[in-house]
């Protein structure tokens, strides 16, 4: 008991600084504001990157931003600007190749060493302040300057303007690309739309995450959101929330401390994701045993995501429909 | 049943002006392989085609030209008088059965919802409008005690009268189904059928069925387009699940048999071209 308090005490103070808090909060009140315009963001653009199965490649996109910002760096061009060449033309590329999942994965997969090992040449180049370089990779808030954050507003105002553009579009032709693509959807426009948001959205998650930890901010609060719930519009507003929980929170903890923002934005993340999943498996224990006292289905509902679409065969599903009757509690 | 119907009122009814769909000449390949040509047909509003054939011949690929996806190799196709792009919004298509992901982040109601108004741009600014209208054709299709349930993991035949919601949501004037009845049991084929058949009566849309087994549809159809061995045959169900016809679409002699209703295939046909037998097309 006291020996964890002595751990944990030692732990608070080298990573939660709390000195001078109110004049810090004043000082980097930019990197709040920054932080609360990535994780509306990050929120609403992770949804969509879950729903076309796109973690990958936001992965690769990252990457190439990072190339794109050590190369401006070395440059001694802008740094954002380079980062938003950098992910915009990674997205471009991915978006007309008209990557989807599967057939995508092994090109993202040849992309994005390719583009780590552009920006770490870049960066080994370079003989400015090594912060800078390492920052690209793991994040920073201190120099959040207001031009900065100027930009990271305009940035977002075209994203979210966007996004409420093709927001039924999008959904409809991420969730039933079939369907969608007989009702006449432009699809692969679409596709790019989303490919060019999704580039500036990483980009201006480098500036403050870092390249590594993209995923952190476009994949976790999404997957957690989508844990909780299967409606659409449910799942955007709690992947928003979990954005900003983590963005907000991470950057308020980081900024007394040395640590890097990253991090705190990842554990806080991570945390949400993780009791995300517990409320999940705790659910579906329960639902899949109201399941198997009907007659109506026979595999249990939650085990495995994988087994029970797709690849079911016509003869099994056609058997345990025989006799189904007309009751069924739903789901949650 | 099958009351004969006579053949010079379909004429009559298909040279209609307002076909709903037209192909003119229309033939569809790909390399040299051609799957159908020559090929003139009118659909009027309110008919009932049937697409029948074996694995491979062009049925899914009719509904991707009359879908617009798919351009023909030559000839003509209008629907709903114009391009097939242009009239995709009020078509409704079943497409052919493929599962969805189980972590799909649909409930079946909005799965149905992207029926009614997926295709607009925009968020959707009558959420208790669209609310009330899914309602509906969840309870015409019998979905409203799973309305709630990801669609990820619903059975098959639960997605398919989903898909069946979703494609009469969007008041078509025309329906294609791809092999809607895959996968369903009796109950649910009767079920299935009837909605389709109903919406017909209901709102005049012309209905385009392709199927392997004719039989659960078979009381509704008026006529019935036959692809094999790259040609076809258009007529009423009478005119084409004949023997003679059906012996010489595959040069060989084949039976067909009408019992209780029920129309059967006896005699295999030059298995070469084809991965299953008319007897599992029509069982
Ligand atoms: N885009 C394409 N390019 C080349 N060949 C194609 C293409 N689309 C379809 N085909 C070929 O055309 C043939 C007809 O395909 P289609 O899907 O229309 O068959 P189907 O009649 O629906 O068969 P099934 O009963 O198995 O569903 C198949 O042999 C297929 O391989
Ligand atoms: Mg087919």
């Amino acid at each position: 008991m006291s020996l964890a308090a002595i751990d944990w005490n030692s732990l608070f103070g080298s990573v939660f600084v709390f000195d001078n808090y109110g004049e810090l909060l004043s000082l980097l009140r930019n990197s709040v504001w920054a932080g609360a315009v990535l994780g509306l963001v990050g929120g609403l653009v992770g949804t969509f990157v879950m729903m076309r199965d796109l973690a990958f490649s936001v992965h690769g996109i990252a990457e190439l931003s990072f190339a794109g910002a050590a190369a401006a760096l070395l440059i001694g061009a802008d740094v954002v600007t380079g980062s938003l060449v950098g992910s915009v033309l990674a997205a471009l590329i991915m978006g007309f190749m008209g990557l989807r999942a599967r057939e995508g994965n092994s090109f993202v997969g040849v992309l994005m060493p390719f583009g780590l090992g552009l920006g770490i040449l870049f960066l080994s180049l370079y003989e400015g302040r090594s912060s800078n370089k390492f920052s690209l990779l793991t994040g920073q808030i201190v120099s959040v300057s207001s031009l900065q954050l100027t930009s990271m507003i305009v940035l977002s105002v075209v994203v979210l303007a966007t996004l409420l553009v093709v927001w039924r579009p999008l959904t409809f032709a991420s969730t039933d690309p079939l369907v969608a693509q007989a009702k006449g959807l432009p699809m692969r426009s679409l596709a790019i739309v989303f490919m060019v948001v999704l580039g500036i959205s990483v980009a201006m998650s480098v500036q403050i995450v870092g390249a590594l930890l993209v995923l952190a901010l476009l994949i976790t609060p999404a997957a957690a959101a989508m844990n909780l719930t299967s409606s659409p519009a449910r799942t955007v507003v709690l992947s928003v929330v979990f954005a900003e929980l983590a963005m907000v929170g991470g950057i308020l903890l980081a900024l007394g401390g040395n640590v890097p923002i990253s991090p705190y934005v990842t554990t806080i993340s991570f945390a949400v994701w993780l009791v995300s999943r517990c409320v999940r498996a705790v659910r579906e224990r329960s639902s899949s045993y109201r399941r198997t006292t009907t007659p109506r289905s026979t595999t249990p509902l939650g085990a495995g995501g994988a087994v029970q679409n797709r690849t079911r065969t016509a003869a099994g599903s056609t058997l345990s429909e025989a006799g189904s009757g007309p009751s069924r509690s739903p789901s949650p | 049943m099958n009351a004969p119907e006579p053949a010079p009122e379909v004429t009559t009814r298909s040279g209609a002006d307002d076909a709903v769909v037209r192909l003119r000449d229309a033939r569809l390949a790909f390399g040299d392989r051609t799957l159908w040509s020559g090929l003139d047909l009118d659909v009027a509003p309110g008919e009932y085609l049937a697409v029948l054939g074996s694995n491979g011949t062009g049925k899914t690929s009719f509904l991707r030209v009359l879908l617009g996806l798919l351009p023909l190799t030559s000839g003509t196709v209008r629907v709903n008088g114009t391009r097939p792009r242009a009239a995709a919004a009020r078509v409704g298509y079943v497409p052919q059965q493929r599962g969805f992901p189980a972590r799909t982040p649909l409930r079946a109601r909005d799965l149905v919802a992207q029926g009614v108004d997926g295709h607009h741009w925009g968020i959707r600014l009558h959420p208790r409008r669209v609310h009330r209208t899914v309602d509906e054709l969840l309870e015409r299709v019998g979905a409203t005690d799973y309305a709630d349930a990801p669609v990820g993991v619903l059975s098959g035949g639960e997605q398919q009268r989903l898909r069946v919601a979703q494609a009469l949501a969007a008041d078509p004037t025309l329906v294609l189904c791809d092999e809607a009845l895959l996968s369903l049991d009796l109950h649910h084929q009767h079920v299935v059928s009837e909605l389709v058949h109903e919406q017909r009566e209901r709102s005049g849309c012309a209905v385009v069925f392709v199927t392997h087994d004719v039989n659960p549809i078979i009381e509704h159809v008026d006529r019935i387009l036959y692809l094999a061995n790259g040609s076809f045959r258009i007529g009423t169900p009478d005119q084409v699940l004949r023997s003679d016809v059906f012996s010489e679409l595959y040069g060989t002699r084949i039976e067909v048999l009408r019992s209780n209703g029920r129309i059967l295939v006896a005699g295999r046909p030059d298995s070469s071209h084809h991965t299953d037998s008319p007897e599992e097309l029509i069982p």
